[in-house]
Parts: C-alpha cells; sequence; structure tokens
C-alpha cells in the first residue's frame, strides 16, 4: 500500500517536473492578444463598435469588456474568428452596431464641395485629399468605407459607392456542378 | 540544394533524352478535325472589338478617342506600367465606341473596350522593319514594349518583359513550346507545317534578344508533318544557332512550360523562382512568329492563328485579325451545327465557355471549340470522393489533389495552401480521371480566389492600420510639439527677463518677470494667456530691430489687434530703464498668483539664465508668430495694459 | 466497384468448391441487407438512392464480410454484421468516402466480439468433413439450425489451421508435428488454400484493371512473409513458415479487398506501404500473441486509426519544391 502509493506520489512529481519543464522549454512565443484580435479586426476604424478605432475595440475585448459580436464591417466571418481566438461561443451580429454591409468606398461629389476640410479632420486613414477652400478628393485605394466622413460634411456631398464586381476582383464560386446549357443566338455576322 | 533536383532528374535519363514528369493523362486528341484544310484567311468584319484587358497585367491606357481614324496597326492603347501591353488597330476605320462590353472571361462581366468600325482599305501605318541583327539589345527589347505582343500561347504574358534583360541571369536555353498538348488545339501545329521558316526566323530573334546558346523545340509526337517541317526549317538555316526539334511523348499537359522544360532537359524548376532564374526562357511558336513579323516586317501583333473546331460544319485553323466577332469565325468555318449549346475558349481541359457567344477574338484566343450534349456530354452529378488518390497519380506537379478538394471544398484555407495549392496549374487532369466525377479545377478555382481575396483584404486592412497608427501618431506628435512650443515660449519670456534683468534697475523687476515667465509656462492652458502675456514680458527686452520684428510679426498675426500691438511695441522699450514702480506692482500681482500656484522661483530663475539673448529673441518671435486668433482680444488688452503702464511712467 | 466484385468472383468460386453452396445464400442475404441498409439509410438521410446502390460499394462490404464468417452460421448472423457494417460503420458516419473504418471490418470485429462461438465454427473442407453436407442439408442449417438426422454438429467441423495452430502450440508441441494434421495442406490449410490462390488470381486482375495500386497488396504480402520469416528463421520448431502465413486465414482477401478499400487507407504511395506494413505486423502479432487465431480485422481497423498520420507524414514531394 506505501509503496504504491509512494511510486503513483513519485510518478506524479516526475511528470510533473517534466510538464513543468516542457512547459518552460517549448514556450510558444506568440503576439500579445491585443495584436492578434487586432489583426482579424477589418482596420476601417469606423467606431462602430463603440469604441474610437479597431486598436481600442481589440483592446476592450481584450481585457473582457467589449463583446465580439460589435464589429459589422468585420461581419460573420469576423465574429466566428474573434469567437475562435477568443475561445468563446459565437453570436449573431449585434444589431445595435450595425449591420454588415457590401464593401464601398466614400465618393465625393466634386460639383458640390466647397472645401471646408472638415472630412478630411473626420477620416482616420487620411485618404482624403484636399485643402481648404480646395476640392477634396477620395483616394479610393486607400478608403475604408468607414463612413466617418459623410456626417461632418456641412453640404452632403459625399456619398458611399459600393465597389462592383469587374474582372480584376471577380472570384470564381463554390462549385455547385453546374450543368448549363447557354442559349446560342442564330449564327450572325455583326 | 537546386541543383541537387536538376542531378537527381537527370540521373533518369531515359534514352531518348526525354525526362518524364509525374503523371499526365491521354484524353481523346480531337485534334485531325481541324488539320484538313489550310490556315484560312477570314474577310475583314463589319466590326472590330478590342478589349483592354487581353494580356496578364495593368490595363493599358487609350491614346485615341471616339471618331478618331485609325490606320492598320495604329496603336491605340499604350501598356501602363510595368507589365502590360499595348493595343493595336487591327484593321483601319474609324473609332466608333469606347465603351464596356462583354469580354471572353470566364466572369462573363463586361470590360471597356475600344470598338473600330473598318472601312474596308485595311490600310496600314508606315511599317517600321528594324536591323535587329546591328541594333543592340536593349533598343530591341524596349521598343518591343510598343509591340503588343504578349504570349499566344495562352497565358498573354507581355513579352517584353520576358526578354528583358534583368543582369542577374543569363539565359543559357531557350525552349519553344510547340508541344501543343491540349486535345482539339490545332493553331501552333498548322502554323509550323505552313510557317516553319517564320517561326525559325522569330527563333533566331529571340535567341539573339536573350543570347541563349541553345534552342530546343519541343512537338508532342502526335504532329509529325509539324515536326517534319520545323526540322527541314532548322536545318536550313545556318549551323551556329544550335538549335533542336525534340519531339515528346503526347501525355498531356507537356505544353505546361515547366512540364516541357522537364521533358526536355530533366530541370525542374523551383516553385518560387522563374525560368531564367535557372537560366532557362519559354516561349510559344506563335510568339516567335509574331517577333519576327514585329521585326523584320514592323508589324505589330494584330492578328494570331485561331482554331475554329469543334460541333462546326468545316473545323479549320484561321488568321484572326483581333477584335474579330466570335460568330464572324465560326461563320467562316461553316457555321455551328443545330445542337450547339455554346462556345469554349481554350481546350476542353483548360478553356472555360464563354459567357456569351457575342465576344471578340483576342489575343489569349488560341481555340474557339462549339460544344454539343455529343462532344460534351453534361457531367453525371458529382459522386463523394472515395480517395482513390488516382488523380494524385495524375497530377503532373504530384500534388495530392484529394486532400485539396476536401480542403478547399469545407472552405480550409489555410491547409490548401500548406497542402501547395498555388502549385495547381488548373491542367484538369485530376478532373478528367476522376470516377466520382468531381469538378476538382473549380474547387481549387474557388479556394485561390478566395485566398488572393482575403490576402487582398488583409493588405488593405494592414495598409488602414498602419495609416491609422500614423495618423495618431501624428495627432499625438503635434499636439506634444504645440506644448512643447508652449514650454518654449516660456522659456524665452524667461530668458528675456533673465538677460534683461542687469539692466533692470531693480531685483525686484527681474523677479517679477521669472515669475510671470513661471506662471505662463505652467498655465499652458490656452494660447490666449500665453500669447497676450509674451508680449509684456518681451516688450521691455527689445532694443534691437529683431525684437521689433518679433513683436510686429506677431501684431500681425493678431489681425484684430494690430494697432494696439504695433503700439504696444512701439512703445515697449521706453519702459525698460526707467519704470520699476508698475513693474513692482506687476510684482505682486504675480507673486500672489504664484505663491497660490506653489512654484518656487529660484530653480526657474536659474535655468533661464542660460540661453543667449539672440536666441531668445528668436524663440520668442517663434512663440509670437504662433499666437493664435482667438487670442486676438487678450492680446489687444495685454498691449494696451502695457503701453499704459508705460504712459503712467 | 463492379469490377471488385468480378475479381471476387474465382474466390467464391473456388469457395464453393470446398466448402459446398451454403456461402452463396451468406451472399445473398448479406448483400440483400447491404441494400436494404443502404437505401433505407440514404432515403433517411435525405440523399439521391439511385447512384448510391448503382455503385455497388454497399455490395463489396457485403461479400467481403460474407466471405469472412463461416459459411454454415446462422442466416441472422450476417445480416446483423452486414447492418452494422452498413449503417454504424458507413452510412453514420456519413456514407460513401467519409468512413474512417473500413465497414467490413467493423462489422466482422463486431460478429467476433458478440458472438465468438458461432464465428469460429467453421465446417471442415468438403474433402476432410467426416460427413459431406448436401447444398440443402446445408440450406436448412444456415436457416434452421438443423442439422440432418445423426449427424452432429462436429462431425462437420473443425478447427481452421491458425486455430488449430494455436492450440497446438499452446500444447507445447512442435510445428514440424502439427503440421502433419490433416487440416494443413501444402501451403496453408487443406482446401483453403485454393480459395486464397483464388484470391490472389482476382486481385492481379484488379491490378491489370489499374483498380488497386501495387503498393498495399506487395507492402502487406512482403512485410507479412518478412517478418514471419524472421521469426520462422529464429524457431522453426514455433513458428510457421513465411508461406503458410501468406496462405492462411485471410491474407490474400486482405492484401488485395480489404486494405484496398480507398476510403479508409492512406493516399499517398509511401503512405500505403506503410499502411500496408502496420497492418501485416500487426496481424501477424495477433496470429502469434493474441488471443485470436486471425488478426486482420483488428489489424486493418487499427491501421485506420493511423491513416490521417500516415498521410499527413508522407506527403510526396511537390513539383518544384525541395521537400
Amino acid at each position: 500500500m506505501l509503496t504504491a502509493l509512494t511510486i503513483m506520489i513519485g510518478l506524479a512529481l516526475g511528470l510533473g517536473a517534466l510538464l513543468g519543464y516542457a512547459a518552460l522549454k517549448f514556450k510558444v512565443e506568440g503576439d500579445p492578444l491585443i495584436a492578434r484580435i487586432d489583426a482579424i479586426l477589418p482596420q476601417t476604424q469606423c467606431g462602430q463598435c463603440g469604441y474610437p478605432g479597431c486598436k481600442p475595440y481589440a483592446t476592450a475585448i481584450a481585457n473582457g469588456e467589449a463583446d465580439i459580436n460589435q464589429c459589422p464591417p468585420g461581419g460573420d466571418a469576423g465574429v466566428r474568428a474573434l469567437a475562435d481566438l477568443m475561445g468563446v461561443e459565437y453570436k449573431p451580429l449585434n444589431a445595435e452596431n450595425g449591420v454588415e454591409k457590401p464593401k464601398s468606398v466614400a465618393f465625393i461629389d466634386e460639383k458640390i464641395c466647397i472645401g471646408c476640410t472638415l472630412c478630411i479632420q473626420a477620416c482616420p486613414v487620411d485618404a482624403i485629399l484636399g485643402a481648404a477652400k480646395h476640392m477634396h478628393t477620395i483616394i479610393a485605394s486607400e478608403c475604408t468605407g468607414c463612413e466617418l466622413c459623410l456626417a461632418p460634411c456641412p453640404v452632403d456631398c459625399i456619398s458611399m459607392q459600393p465597389i462592383g464586381v469587374t474582372p480584376d476582383n471577380w472570384k470564381w464560386k463554390h462549385p455547385v456542378i453546374p450543368i448549363k446549357s447557354l442559349p446560342v443566338k442564330p449564327a450572325q455576322i455583326a | 540544394m537546386m541543383n541537387a533536383i536538376v542531378n537527381l532528374a537527370s540521373l533518369f535519363k531515359s534514352a531518348k533524352d526525354i525526362f518524364p514528369f509525374h503523371g499526365g493523362v491521354h484524353p481523346p486528341e480531337n485534334k485531325a478535325q481541324s488539320t484538313q484544310l489550310p490556315i484560312g484567311q477570314l474577310p475583314i468584319p463589319q466590326k472590330i472589338v478590342l478589349p483592354l484587358r487581353q494580356h496578364v497585367g495593368n490595363i493599358p491606357k487609350i491614346k485615341v478617342q471616339v471618331g478618331d481614324y485609325v490606320l492598320k496597326g495604329q496603336l491605340i492603347a499604350e501598356a501602363e506600367g510595368t507589365v502590360s501591353a499595348a493595343i493595336h488597330a487591327s484593321t483601319s476605320g474609324t473609332v466608333s465606341a469606347i465603351e464596356d462590353a462583354i469580354i471572353p472571361h470566364p466572369s462573363g462581366l463586361p470590360d471597356r473596350c475600344i470598338t473600330i468600325t473598318p472601312d474596308g482599305k485595311d490600310q496600314w501605318i508606315e511599317k517600321a522593319p528594324q536591323d535587329w541583327r546591328n541594333a543592340e539589345r536593349k533598343t530591341l527589347v524596349a521598343s518591343l514594349r510598343l509591340s503588343g505582343i504578349v504570349g499566344l500561347g495562352g497565358a498573354t504574358f507581355p513579352t517584353h518583359i520576358k526578354l528583358r534583360a534583368d543582369g542577374k541571369s543569363g539565359v543559357h536555353t531557350l525552349v519553344i513550346n510547340a508541344a501543343e498538348c491540349e486535345p482539339y488545339i490545332t493553331c501552333d501545329d498548322m502554323l509550323m507545317r505552313e510557317r516553319a521558316d517564320e517561326i525559325v526566323k522569330g527563333i533566331s530573334i529571340a535567341q539573339y534578344l536573350l543570347g541563349a546558346e541553345k534552342v530546343i523545340i519541343g512537338i508532342e509526337d502526335n504532329k509529325p508533318e509539324a515536326a517534319k517541317a520545323m526540322e527541314a526549317a532548322v536545318n536550313k538555316v545556318d549551323m551556329g544557332t544550335n538549335m533542336q526539334v525534340k519531339i515528346v511523348p503526347t501525355l498531356y499537359p507537356s505544353g505546361d512550360a515547366r512540364r516541357l522544360v522537364h521533358l526536355v532537359l530533366g530541370t525542374e524548376i523551383p516553385y518560387d523562382k522563374r525560368s531564367t532564374e535557372v537560366g532557362l526562357q519559354v516561349f510559344n511558336v506563335a510568339t516567335v512568329v509574331a517577333l519576327y513579323r514585329y521585326f523584320e516586317l514592323g508589324e505589330p501583333s494584330i492578328n494570331r492563328i485561331v482554331s475554329m473546331t469543334g460541333n462546326v460544319q468545316a473545323p479549320q485553323n484561321f488568321e484572326v485579325l483581333f477584335g474579330t466577332p466570335m460568330l464572324h469565325l465560326v461563320q467562316a468555318a461553316g457555321g455551328e451545327k443545330a445542337n450547339t449549346t455554346h462556345f469554349i475558349m481554350g481546350g476542353p481541359m483548360m478553356g472555360f465557355d464563354l459567357p456569351s457567344a457575342d465576344v471578340p477574338i483576342t489575343k489569349a484566343a488560341n481555340c474557339i471549340i462549339a460544344a454539343s450534349p455529343t462532344l460534351f456530354a453534361p457531367p453525371p452529378p458529382a459522386m463523394p470522393c472515395i480517395r482513390c488518390a488516382r488523380c494524385a497519380d495524375a497530377c503532373p506537379v504530384n500534388l495530392q489533389p484529394q486532400e485539396l478538394y476536401w480542403f478547399a471544398k469545407s472552405d480550409n484555407f489555410e491547409k490548401a495552401n500548406d497542402y501547395k495549392l498555388f502549385d495547381c496549374i488548373e491542367c484538369g487532369a485530376c478532373s478528367y480521371v476522376c470516377p466520382s466525377d468531381i469538378p476538382l479545377v473549380q474547387y481549387y478555382r474557388y479556394a485561390k480566389s478566395e485566398i488572393i481575396a482575403q490576402d487582398k483584404a488583409k493588405e488593405a486592412a494592414d495598409l488602414a492600420r498602419e495609416r491609422n497608427d500614423f495618423r495618431l501618431a501624428r495627432i499625438e506628435r503635434e499636439k506634444q510639439e504645440r506644448a512643447q512650443k508652449h514650454a518654449e515660449r516660456a522659456q524665452a519670456a524667461k530668458n528675456d527677463t533673465a538677460t534683461q534683468s542687469p539692466a533692470a534697475t531693480t531685483d525686484e523687476a527681474k523677479k517679477a518677470a521669472i515669475a510671470a515667465a513661471i506662471e505662463r509656462a505652467k498655465a499652458l492652458k490656452a494660447a490666449t494667456q500665453d500669447a497676450a502675456q509674451t508680449e509684456p514680458a518681451v516688450k521691455p527686452a527689445q532694443t534691437d530691430d529683431a525684437a521689433k520684428k518679433a513683436l510686429i510679426a506677431a501684431a500681425i498675426e493678431r489681425a484684430k489687434a494690430q494697432k494696439a500691438a504695433a503700439l504696444a511695441a512701439g512703445n515697449a522699450p521706453k519702459n525698460v530703464a526707467d519704470a520699476p514702480e508698475p513693474v513692482k506692482k506687476e510684482i505682486a500681482e504675480i507673486e500672489a498668483r504664484r505663491q497660490a500656484v506653489g512654484l518656487s522661483e529660484a530653480t526657474e530663475s536659474v535655468t533661464a539664465n542660460n540661453t543667449s539673448n539672440a536666441d531668445a529673441d528668436k524663440q520668442a518671435l517663434i512663440a509670437a508668430a504662433i499666437a493664435r486668433a482667438k487670442a486676438q482680444k487678450a492680446a489687444a488688452e495685454a498691449a494696451k495694459q502695457a503701453s499704459s503702464e508705460t504712459e503712467k511712467d | 466497384m463492379f469490377k471488385v466484385l468480378l475479381a471476387l468472383v474465382p474466390g467464391i468460386a473456388a469457395y464453393v468448391w470446398v466448402y459446398g453452396g451454403g456461402i452463396l445464400v451468406t451472399l445473398i442475404l448479406a448483400t440483400l441487407t447491404a441494400l436494404a441498409a443502404e437505401a433505407a439509410m440514404l432515403k433517411l438521410r435525405q440523399r439521391p438512392i439511385q447512384p448510391f446502390l448503382m455503385d455497388y460499394s454497399a455490395v463489396v462490404t457485403a461479400w467481403l464480410l460474407a466471405l469472412a464468417i463461416p459459411p454454415i452460421a446462422p442466416w441472422w448472423l450476417i445480416v446483423v454484421g452486414t447492418f452494422f457494417a452498413i449503417v454504424i460503420a458507413k452510412q453514420l458516419y456519413g456514407g460513401l468516402g467519409y468512413n474512417p473504418f473500413n465497414p467490413a471490418m467493423i462489422g466482422y470485429a463486431v460478429l467476433l466480439i458478440s458472438f465468438p462461438v458461432l464465428m469460429t465454427k467453421w465446417p471442415a473442407a468438403l474433402q476432410l468433413a467426416q460427413t459431406q453436407l448436401s447444398f440443402s442439408d446445408q440450406l436448412h442449417l444456415i436457416f434452421s439450425g438443423v442439422l440432418p438426422q445423426g449427424v452432429q454438429m462436429d462431425a462437420i467441423t473443425s478447427a481452421t489451421p491458425l486455430d488449430y495452430l494455436k492450440t497446438q502450440l499452446m500444447l507445447k508441441h512442435e510445428v514440424s508435428s502439427i503440421t502433419q494434421a490433416p487440416v494443413f495442406g501444402v501451403l496453408g490449410g487443406k482446401g483453403n488454400e485454393w480459395i486464397t490462390g483464388a484470391y490472389l488470381l482476382g486481385g492481379l486482375y484488379l491490378w491489370q484493371q489499374k483498380i488497386i495500386s501495387w503498393h498495399l497488396p506487395t507492402a502487406f504480402l512482403a512485410a507479412l512473409a518478412l517478418i514471419s520469416g524472421v521469426f520462422w528463421l529464429v524457431n522453426p520448431e514455433h513458428f510457421t513458415s513465411p508461406l503458410f502465413h501468406l496462405f492462411s486465414g485471410a491474407s490474400m482477401l486482405c492484401a488485395f479487398f480489404i486494405i484496398t478499400d480507398p476510403v479508409s487507407g492512406p493516399t499517398t504511395p509511401k503512405g500505403k506501404l506503410y499502411f500496408a506494413a502496420g497492418v501485416a505486423t500487426v496481424a501477424y502479432l495477433i496470429r502469434v500473441y493474441g488471443g485470436y487465431p486471425d488478426g486482420i480485422a483488428f489489424a486493418v481497423i487499427f491501421m485506420n486509426i493511423c491513416v490521417p498520420l500516415i498521410d499527413a507524414h508522407t506527403q510526396p514531394r511537390v513539383f518544384g519544391h525541395e521537400k
């Protein structure tokens, strides 16, 4: 009895020490949690989550202050990725924070723009070019579609333009075993 | 290690000097149908529609306007950026429209096209052949940018990029791709049979441009006539060219550049390197003919040979102007038979169903197949994968298609990437052998485009993050700079009083000035106060022009306070020597405030002494200049106060 | 899959010749059960029935199981086994292409554990039996468990060579004397060796038809021969010859028909070699040291578990990659 007990205790101690050693020796140095959350967030910096940007929201999630379903631009996939990372249950996007919209970019109607620079100050990624009393324009490739420039515009000259599908960004669809029969126009030389 | 791959491969040298690749399939060739007739010529169509997107890379820049008259071979869109190709008018006529139209692309989406209404004269621009043998390679390659020549095997990669000497590695062997492994397609076959001499001339040009010592022409053994014609043409040219025709076994996809290189040389081009990095370059036969025409005849790339085959009355190859409506070509081949369902561009293995019959022939269009249910039976419903691994046996890249399928189907893109999804050449050999009729390649394309989209989104997110971080950093920096300026301004004031204090009649005056400076520095609340109080502090010190200018500048800044400030500045110097009384008064006030804040004067006065007078002046200048518009009133008041103090004396 | 069935025909013919026509009844029962179970499950799972039945995968499972159990076992045994194989081991995992284990072997293992007596009651080969059972007698036995008047069960059954070997070795007899027993033939069990030979023939046909690759059978047979050869060379009086192992029990059936099930097996060429060699090793160890006379089923199931691991670590070198 005593022998058995000694062996068990000895084993427990030995294995525990081994595990402890392994935990130290093979420790995986990962990114800090905030950076990993931030990497999932879409970086629109739109503030729809209730925080002044993606990083603050990531910090809030990491600190357990914010929920994972407050980022509409990240969409369903984003929530799933966050749930995965945080090891929590997936939950649908919180409607209070907004709804997932197709990705758009802001567009300034240059005829109406009065050059007030208010939108430039609002843009979180400096994607608007212009100077006081000069027409402003959006650098479409840098625009995150956060819509933060819409509200400050005193003349409402900014609108959101959804990014259309072009042969450039077109994607192959998940196959659904197509059996297609395309109609053929009667042969003619145009 | 790379050499190890090469060496390993050469161990398995077969007697015929052919180095087989893993896998491959041999579908029914269906090539005989379209080789019965010689290459035909088409009448000029009534409309030429030239999509801007005909090659890999950037969309070229349009150089014409609607209504312009263009000649055959005239540049109508020029290469934009590095990887791009020019587009030329393929016949003479009027530019009738520049608008979006359906292009031959699997997406079926419209894209920008230039429409030319031919005038029927087919009048050339002035051709400018080049004496390439006596010209510098650099200039020749540079001029290729204007030629519009792209890889005509179907990849449509701009040729001038492939010939560009990047200085890193010399090309020792040029491989000419004449394998044409895909079923139905015969355009290269017919080209070799009929224009072998042009091909060989084109090869000589490419060889010269690349500086390649050796040329190997790889032809599949199902094209004996073409091989014979090529051998004859090669034998005609002088021996120095070192060209060799190599017959490779008919096995799809031997026409894939990396597979062909392996077949004829035994070299396995590493996945992350381009062929030039191992001293090789591969050109399609049709591409070298385009080179010949460009340099020797001065004709840019405006047409190509297209196989019109499948379910048409008389399958045949035609020399087709780019932009010719596809149906015009179908008509020339006798029209499609009744049960035609759709058209395929490219071969049956790698081609795609055209979204519409109303599309133009482009640089990529090597073959148009009219499809019918008899030729291409609709695939039976796909059954589950039973992991039989026949796809793995057929894969020429030695991938594990059954695993890739599994990952692609379940959107497990990370794993798909781990299993080298992006090494897949989408040749379709796996789909061809699959006993469960799974459209494997479609899954890979889907997974690839999803991964590419994800990467792009990630890139955009990273850029946005970086820009946002930068913006926040900038705002922070500006804030700090502002704060620093306040501090500097305060220090300047201190310095002024410090340096001036010996000139001042009493210690108390000095103390008063210092105290004022400290108070201001610590206040930092608003620029208003600072700006306002800088003035009186500076004023007593000023005796020289610079100081005056500073004050004037400050005054100008404060638009509304202009006059008062100017007045104050003008009066200030008088104040210095003989006005201890008002200063005393000020001291008392400031002392009281200072004590309220709980500051000691001693430390401040010591540091204040160190700065030179000139520096102080400068800082004062800056500080004054930065004064804000909102400070206007306070400044005016301060100025008034100062002047009133002066007047009191 | 139809060609797999075709390849089994010579084996079945030999089987009938050796054990009588009873096996045909078992085969028919197994086939009907498999098809019915598959159809019912597909219906429940709302999948198209016809294409899945027409690929004969369920029939192959049924036949393999039928060929693995004693031909005079009561009718419900094969029905239960087949039902389990199709419903639990195949359809509940997601049907064709999704089962991690070989369904026939799961069915066999379940029967062996649940009904050990019935599962080891093998008839003697016809030429060995004291009493010859006619086809109708066999039918009677299968469906009603009734033997003809005056015939004892012992008269028609006999220990299989592997079974006999095991018990005799436990009694400290030597191999050379054990193999003198009438159940032993030239290569394996008397009569049984013919069936095994016929399986080999069918297997070669499958290989010739490119239904199966050479890797699995070759590696299995080679590994089995190697490991048994080593033991045999060390102590021929305690271990039987490699030839005996190759031609006994389910070795040939396993080599060409059981481990070649693509769904539950590995896909990489190297992985196939490891897998088959693993099955051979485990099977041999069970034969020699385990509690069962033959260990094919457990060996296959055991190696099925290892398949993802094997596949993951035997990925071939991709063109243009160094490793």
